[in-house]
């Protein structure tokens, strides 16, 4: 089946995966544009590792299509970076941060290159790009979470993807490295035309960069700006149960009900409590 | 100078046989030995080294060069432990209990009909502890040739095992066939602990292998300095440990010098430790872990 030729730049078609009887995405649609910045949004287990790991051909469809620029893509390549979940890189790891950088032009080639200064410049405005020039020649077991995140931003990016994937990358962040590693790659993905498609649990500190957000849950997805996916008729939806969208002080909760709570509503509006 | 070298140290035909396989054999070990850290498998090297014991028991046993047994009881672990995925933990609970227990059970029947049968009670001293004195002068072709085997893979593959063990995630999903390059690399790490096996014994192989490596990769922060680090420590362990086995045959008790594999393993345990004394360079590390935003002003 081939699908007339779109502006997007990937496109997931039905995608359902199912793993030992258990269904963990269903009937997964989306799309990206070039240069769209895309939250994955939801609980831990909802499937959202799932769904990177087929975007990236790690992980098969049972049925469905995915489509990078209209086509199968055809092989894995560097045409998508990767930023996995967490790394334990231990501090013996004789990797220096510009090594890690490095790795992410050819590290998939084999024999040996030599060293250039092309590369070595390359490397360098990777990292000032990313703002981790400051331990360029620190080994990258010895940095912290957010240091390395940056890093790995580099890595990835360093290919020119044109789609760049981040699973959980502000995970056991403190607040400040949070803001910097989002503020990096909004201002990336606008310089560089990459598209970001990057999955968290928590969407507030994604609300001012977001341009559209794909929420997770239970393996099914919902599309859209945020304003239209976050309310809770929507999202009650999607997790199969009651679910309350609560905004306060410009964050965005999205709290479930207790079992049972719809009957406690109702009765509570038959006697004039609830509006 | 003649304290250090004994008289004959120089005209001695074993000695540059030792001297000249021993930095070959120390080379391969410590650049194999450098990945082999890096990908967490110091266990499979271990593991493989217990095999590769039963292989050269056997080799005595039925009368052939015990390099062949090394090489081929580690070659064919290594295929069996990239099949049963001996990388996962349940299967090294399951290979450590009962595999390597039955590997050197039988290690210990082979050594006992091999030395039954032929008298020779040095057999069995040589297949554990090594023999680098006593080199078959035959075998030294196929030596050479297995480490510069063993360090071409490692090399063809350099790249692609530092992508995967930074994640091999991301090695495959830029289209790195990593099931591919760890039975590749399991396999050139069973040469190198067959090559060790020869000349420190297979009991202690994995001290050449896993002992310069890692001291290395607390002493250098790239790669390549890594690599070139352990082999220099692996040579120098060897080299000193032929030396000192040699004035040992002037030591106490007299006219019978002390082993080889004894001075390498200690000399290569003593380095390892004394990159403890070293004060590590570490970087002004409390404000860092704030990561401030120096590149960028907010979105």
């Amino acid at each position: 089946m081939t699908l007339p030729p779109t502006g997007d730049l990937l496109r997931l078609e039905d995608v359902s995966v199912r793993l030992g009887g258990r269904e963990i995405l269903t009937d997964v649609s989306l799309r990206i544009r070039p240069g769209e910045f895309t939250g994955l949004i939801g609980p831990n287990g909802a499937g959202k590792t799932t769904l990177l790991r087929v975007i990236l051909g790690l992980q098969p469809v049972t049925t469905g299509e995915v489509l990078l620029d209209g086509a199968p893509r055809p092989h894995r390549d560097s045409s998508i970076g990767y930023v996995p979940q967490k790394l334990a890189i231990e501090p013996d790891m004789p990797l220096r941060v510009r090594d890690v950088v490095s790795l992410g032009l050819d590290g998939q080639k084999f024999g040996l290159r030599l060293p250039s200064r092309a590369r070595r410049e390359l490397v360098s405005d990777m990292l000032t790009a990313v703002g981790a020039q400051r331990y360029a020649d620190a080994r990258v077991g010895e940095l912290s979470g957010g240091e390395q995140q940056r890093v790995m931003i580099a890595h990835a990016l360093i290919s020119r993807p044109k789609l760049l994937l981040l699973d959980e990358p502000l995970a056991n962040l403190d607040i400040s490295s949070e803001q910097g590693i989002v503020s990096v790659l909004a201002r990336l993905a606008r310089a560089e035309d990459v598209a970001v498609l990057l999955s968290a649990h928590d969407m507030n500190p994604l609300m001012p960069v977001m341009d559209r957000i794909v929420y997770v849950a239970a393996g099914r997805v919902a599309v859209g700006d945020a304003d239209e996916v976050v309310q809770p008729e929507v999202l009650s939806r999607l997790y199969g149960r009651h679910v309350d969208v609560i905004r306060v002080h410009g964050r965005i909760l999205v709290v479930a009900a207790p079992e049972g709570v719809e009957e406690v509503e109702a009765a509570a509006e038959d006697v004039g409590i609830a509006g | 100078m003649r304290y250090i070298f004994e008289p004959g140290f120089f005209a001695s035909g074993p000695v540059h046989v030792a001297l000249a396989v021993g930095a070959v054999v120390a080379i391969t070990s410590a650049v194999v030995g450098v990945f082999t850290v890096i990908r967490g498998q110091s266990f499979a090297g271990h593991s493989l080294a217990d095999i590769a014991t039963t292989g050269g028991s056997g080799a005595f046993l039925v009368g052939i060069n015990q390099f062949w047994g090394f090489l081929a009881f580690g070659a064919g672990a290594a295929a069996f432990m990239e099949m049963i995925g001996v990388q996962r933990r349940r299967g090294r609970d399951v290979a450590t209990g009962v595999v390597l227990g039955a590997a050197l059970g039988l290690a210990a029947l082979f050594l006992y009909l091999g030395t039954q049968s032929s008298s020779t009670t040095g057999a069995s001293f040589t297949i554990l502890f090594g023999s680098i004195f006593v080199i078959t002068t035959s075998t030294i072709p196929a030596l050479i040739a297995s480490a510069l085997l063993a360090l071409a893979t490692v090399v063809v593959l350099a790249r692609v095992l530092l992508l995967s063990s930074l994640s091999s995630d991301i090695a495959a999903a830029r289209g790195v066939p990593v099931r591919a390059v760890g039975a590749a690399f399991l396999m050139a790490l069973a040469v190198s602990v067959a090559l060790s096996a020869v000349i420190i014994g297979a009991v202690l192989s994995t001290a050449l292998l896993i002992g310069p490596a890692a001291t290395a990769l607390r002493l250098a922060r790239s790669p390549i300095k890594a690599v070139v680090t352990a082999a220099v420590l692996g040579v120098l362990a060897v080299w000193i440990g032929i030396v000192l086995a040699y004035d040992s045959y002037y030591w106490p008790p007299a006219g019978r010098g002390w082993p080889v594999s004894f001075f390498v393993v200690t000399l290569v345990v003593a380095g390892y430790l004394l990159t403890f004394l070293r004060r590590r360079p570490r970087r002004s590390a409390p404000h860092d872990s704030h990561d401030p935003e120096h590149a960028c002003s907010p979105a």
